[in-house]
């Protein structure tokens, strides 16, 4: 198991009693992730999905969570594991499924696939598949911000992998150095690939690295929502009154291999490891807590769960059905007419 | 019409569009309070505030990234690289991020920037200061290129890819930067992908472009003294590239030297000689020749330097060959 590190982790705030449907749309949120990977997954072994694919199961209450804090007119950039951010911020599983089925109907007709999810109209910026490269590109949508005036933000999600790159490094110096409102969350699920943190980075503890830049920094328990919903917002009001930055680092852990060619344990981690982060499992944990605090009973969940269900067998069926998009759309889109 | 620098001409260029659209910003190294390592930003911190004119941490890759993020949502940044070379760093962004982003967002995220600084090689910087990249930056789908040679050129061709909403290479000379020529005030727009034929002639077309055009004329100049009319044509923009005008100036003169400072393996020559051959095969009474840098890193010598670099000598002897005179 990982060294514990010694920095402290952020608990979520005392739950309010009277909000049980907000509380039940971030477990149907993280259902509806957690039932699209599944599908993707079954998908991909079909041969319905090419390419790479990334999926984002054990993970949902960082994408969940973080949207929940955020405004219709913020914007999110993101890596190449971001189905699950993309559902969260309110793109439409069809047309997420229907990407990944390379169809016309797709977000991006087809065009960008798994790792190019992209809506412009949420404010939902991609989907980019160089590690770390978007993180300067998130501080420079922050930059815009700023240039304009207003109080939006934008979160960067990315994984502590990217945090050895140098594009982390230069953005954040440059973000803290000029006051843009720009969220860090580094999504920490331990391995970069097959690297476990502590083989690839000196530090162990990816919040320190806020150090380097004073900018203010938290870690958290990335398998609460609410821990990390509160954490984002904290840090949204940072950004949005002051213009400061934040680096988040969120602990988190993917139950499922790196990409679909990687095996759920594969040689750099052992099924015992699995097993137990999955005891953690962020939306059991989080229906059982609801379930204590009387906010959802059987029928409640079952009702949610056959819901969600439906909802992604309706993704599966528009997007095995759509067509393929038109030929002549190969060459449009290289160049913006001006 | 006032005869101004390069320099100068690009100066105004940048300062009309910022004048002009209050989403236009510059940011780069010493773009500010140093005035500009070449001073092409000149009096702009002055006029535009440090909002708009934006000094940096020497971090070609990150400035790159946030001026493309800053494109993303609507703005239109201008990002200096203080030479080419340094931009290796940041070619991730401008190839990965800038590049792409509207393809693969399904036409969503257009990428309206520009990045721009000095190319090619001064005067014994060595190797890692003195090299060409345009046939790199030619070489991606979703990148305009331009290489402006004169001073008119460089304001009016700035202007336009400015104005344009699709991310453009900008590749200026640092040897150009002093060099003066007419420039027309006010809105002076020169279209991205239009050559200019630089020198009529009949016997023979060289194409070239930035820098080596001084060259070309020079070297056209050599040529009428002993009797052979050069055309001189600079497509200016090396993507969209203006095959017609090279073409119809081929099928006219019936011979072709290509002239460019870089290197000659994939060069951008090797993509004109492709096109002339394509379409002006029939025409053709000569194989085209290509003169270009030589295919080695630039020595520091100067006398090393002058032999790896292309000039008069070679143009003049590259044509006399494809006129079968010597």
């Amino acid at each position: 198991m990982p060294r514990s590190g010694t920095a402290p982790i952020a608990k979520a705030a005392k739950l309010a009693t009277d909000d049980t449907a907000v509380m039940r749309r971030l477990l149907r949120d993280m259902l509806l992730i957690r039932r699209f990977e599944e599908k993707t997954g079954e998908a991909y072994a079909l041969g319905k999905i090419g390419g790479f694919c990334h999926l984002y199961i054990g993970q949902e209450a960082v994408a969940v969570g973080a949207m929940a804090a955020l405004r219709p007119d913020d914007v999110i950039l993101t890596s190449y594991r971001e189905h699950g951010q993309a559902l969260a911020r309110g793109m439409s599983a069809r047309a997420v499924m229907a990407e990944l089925f390379g169809k016309a109907a797709g977000s991006s007709g087809g065009k960008g696939g798994s790792m190019h999810l992209f809506d412009a109209s949420l404010g939902f910026l991609g989907g980019h598949a160089i590690v770390g490269a978007h993180i300067p590109l998130a501080t420079g949508a922050a930059f815009a911000f700023k240039y304009r005036g207003g109080d939006q933000v934008v979160v960067a999600f990315f994984g502590e992998a990217a945090v050895n790159n140098g594009a982390f490094h230069e953005a954040l110096n440059m973000a803290a150095l000029w006051k843009l409102p720009c969220i860090y969350i580094c999504e920490n699920n331990r391995y970069g690939m097959g690297t476990a943190l502590e083989r690839s980075s000196a530090l162990y503890d990816v919040v320190q690295r806020a150090c380097s830049y004073d900018m203010p920094a938290e870690v958290v328990d990335g398998m609460d929502v609410l821990a990390v919903r509160d954490a984002v917002h904290r840090a949204a009001v940072r950004g949005r009154q002051r213009k400061t930055p934040t680096l988040l680092e969120i602990r988190t852990y993917r139950f499922m291999g790196h990409s679909m060619s990687d095996p759920i344990h594969g040689h750099y981690r052992t099924k015992d490891e699995v097993d137990q982060q999955k005891a953690r499992d962020p939306i059991v944990t989080f229906g059982a807590k609801l379930r204590e605090l009387r906010m959802l009973d059987d029928e409640a969940w079952q009702a949610m769960d056959a819901e969600v269900a439906d909802e992604v067998a309706d993704a599966w069926r528009f997007a095995d059905e759509a067509p393929d998009p038109d030929p002549a759309t190969l060459t449009t889109d290289v160049y913006r007419e001006t | 019409m006032p005869v101004i620098t390069y320099r100068d001409a690009l100066n105004q260029a940048l300062r009309e569009e910022m004048r002009r659209d209050p989403s236009v910003f510059l940011m780069g190294e010493e773009v500010a309070v140093y005035q500009g390592a070449y001073k092409i930003s000149r009096g702009l911190l002055e006029e535009f505030g440090p909002a708009r004119v934006v000094d940096t941490p020497i971090t070609e890759l990150g400035f790159a990234g946030i001026g493309v993020g800053a494109a993303m949502v609507g703005l239109r940044p201008i990002v200096e690289f203080m030479t080419w070379n340094f931009a290796l760093l940041a070619i991730d962004q401008i190839v990965n991020s800038a590049a792409k982003m509207l393809y693969m967002s399904g036409g969503q995220i257009p990428i309206p920037i520009v990045f721009r600084g000095p190319g090619g090689a001064a005067l014994q910087l060595a190797a890692q200061h003195s090299q060409s990249f345009e046939s790199w930056y030619a070489n991606v789908p979703g990148l305009k290129v331009v290489v402006p040679a004169t001073p008119a050129d460089a304001k009016g061709l700035l202007k336009s890819a400015i104005r344009d909403n699709n991310p453009v290479v900008f590749i200026e000379g640092e040897m150009l930067y002093n060099t003066k020529g007419e420039v027309p005030e006010g809105e002076h727009v020169v279209p991205l992908g239009v050559a200019d034929v630089k020198r009529e002639g009949t016997d023979v077309t060289l194409v070239a472009y930035g820098k080596m055009v001084g060259l070309a004329l020079k070297a056209a100049d050599e040529l009428a003294k002993d009797g052979v009319s050069a055309e001189v044509v600079d497509p200016r923009t090396i993507r969209p590239l203006d095959v017609a005008t090279i073409v119809a100036s081929v099928r006219k003169t019936n011979r072709c030297v290509i002239v460019e400072e870089g290197w000659p393996f994939a060069g951008v020559g090797a993509q004109v000689v492709d096109d002339i051959q394509r379409e002006a095969f029939d025409w053709l009474d000569a194989p085209i020749l290509r003169v270009t840098g030589a295919d080695v890193p630039m020595p520091y010598n100067k006398q090393l330097e002058k032999l790896a670099k292309p000039d008069v000598p070679k143009v003049v002897a590259a044509v006399n060959r494809v006129l079968y005179r010597r």
